[in-house]
């Protein structure tokens, strides 16, 4: 028994080595296994607090920033805000003015469902019939066109995106004036065919194209995209064109509902014109 | 001798909180990462109690290993380091041993001593950290790269806080 005391105490410092590493990676292996191993790791009282002390003191550096980015989001609110659109074309002030007789009225949506991944994508908008909504009423953003409100209930409303393989908009190329038709055709949400422009007409790659407001639907020379690339298939009349369009539908947060007031006078027009036609 | 004890108590939290709080979130190109707080066991006074060194070693590790989530793997390492210590001291002490007082630093021991004396134990720390950390020799050559990398990084480090309090007309 002395010996064996003897033996461990001249050798201490070894043994002692040795049980220091059998807990060390004992700790190892079970906490390897158990990671949320409930005291010893990061999120224990004292350590937990100690990160949070630091975030806290961190967060002071980035004030500037955030405070950036916070008046960019309130300028951007107020923008958006009712209150800056009734100045121009809002309900309250109209403008009734002689020479200019006031055709589209805008009002502010927010979409509040989208989806760019289908064949057939609608949005959906917080406006609906208590906001004056109606079916058939264009639909576009800051950056060019979106689509028409297919149906509305009472507090929103469903948008046909131009995403739509179903859709046809009526568009022109803005230098030139040709106007054709708009198609998705359902694969990239950034691009869309552009057909039935002629084979004389001069393109370039990047001219702009807008809506033509034939339809009543939207204003005219709205922005639709720009022309990515044509080209003109043996012995055919019309281009093929891709054209990219100009707002990234996946990111859409703000609409504007556009409603036309002289709508009804021109399709009561039309009908008449071609009732004549058939009679 | 108290007042000793209490700049060593110092350094640790220091060594610590520059650890956990700075140097842990260095990761350059996902390979470099120094291990300062090493420098505590070395800068141990030469007749501090072998088993003592083993003990402080541990809680150095297991503090380490508490602030990173990494319960096991610092703690071996630096009991490794501290097991090393004792040897690595035998092996390259001057003649007639070291003078009672004196602590490892390149101030009282010299720039030669002082360098084989950091790389041997950085290396010895870094290699065992390292290969703890992955636990396999599956990715040897990546592995051994990021001790080389670290452990140059760790003996800058280590270098730089000794040129502290390094007097170059002052050497004994």
């Amino acid at each position: 028994m002395r010996n064996i005391f003897k033996f461990l105490t001249k050798n201490s410092f070894i043994f002692l080595f040795l049980l220091l590493e059998f807990f060390a990676f004992w700790m190892l292996i079970a906490n390897n296994n158990y990671q949320n191993s409930t005291f010893f790791n990061s999120s224990n009282f004292f350590v937990g607090n100690m990160f949070s002390t630091i975030q806290n003191i961190n967060d002071y550096f980035n004030l500037k920033q955030v405070n950036k980015e916070l008046a960019e989001q309130n300028a951007k609110l107020q923008s958006n805000n009712i209150a800056s659109f009734t100045k121009v074309y809002g309900r309250i002030i109209e403008i009734n003015d002689t020479v200019y007789h006031q055709n589209y009225r805008y009002s502010a949506a927010k979409v509040v469902n989208n989806s760019t991944n289908k064949r057939q994508n609608y949005i959906t908008i917080d406006k609906g019939e208590i906001n004056g909504i109606e079916a058939e009423m264009g639909v576009i953003c800051a950056n060019g066109v979106v689509g028409i409100v297919k149906n509305v209930s009472k507090n929103f409303g469903s948008v046909m995106s131009v995403l739509h393989d179903k859709y046809k908009l009526s568009a022109k190329i803005k230098k030139s004036g040709y106007f054709g038709s708009l198609v998705w055709e359902g694969n990239n949400y950034r691009e869309a065919q552009l057909k039935d422009i002629p084979n004389h007409v001069k393109l370039v790659i990047g001219d702009t194209v807008v809506t033509t407001g034939f339809s009543t639907i939207f204003p005219e020379n709205i922005l639709i995209g720009w022309v990515k690339e044509f080209d003109l298939p043996e012995g055919n009349n019309f281009y093929n064109i891709t054209i990219e369009f100009a707002v990234d539908y996946k990111k859409l947060s703000h609409v504007y509902v556009v409603r036309s007031l002289m709508k009804e006078e021109q399709l009561k027009l039309e009908a008449e014109s071609q009732q004549e036609v058939t009679e | 001798m108290i007042r000793d004890v209490i700049v060593y108590i110092l350094m640790f939290f220091v060594l610590v909180l520059t650890q956990v709080l700075v140097l842990n979130n260095i990761e350059l190109g996902g390979y470099i990462n120094p291990y300062l707080y090493v420098f505590f066991i070395l800068a141990l006074p030469f007749e501090t109690h072998d088993n003592l060194v083993l003990v402080i070693a541990f809680l150095l590790g297991l503090t380490i290993d508490v602030f990173t989530s990494t319960l096991g793997i610092h703690t071996s390492a630096t009991v490794f380091l501290a097991f090393s210590r004792k040897y690595v001291l035998k092996l390259i002490s001057p003649r007639g041993g070291y003078d009672f007082g004196t602590t490892p630093s390149l101030q009282s021991m010299g720039m030669s001593w002082f360098m084989t004396y950091s790389i041997i134990l950085v290396l010895c720390h870094h290699i065992f950290l390292f290969y703890t950390e992955s636990f396999s020799f599956s990715q040897f050559f990546s592995t051994f790269a990021r001790v080389i990398l670290s452990s140059i990084f760790t003996l800058i480090l280590i270098f730089i806080v000794q040129l502290f309090n390094y007097n170059p007309n002052a050497r004994k």
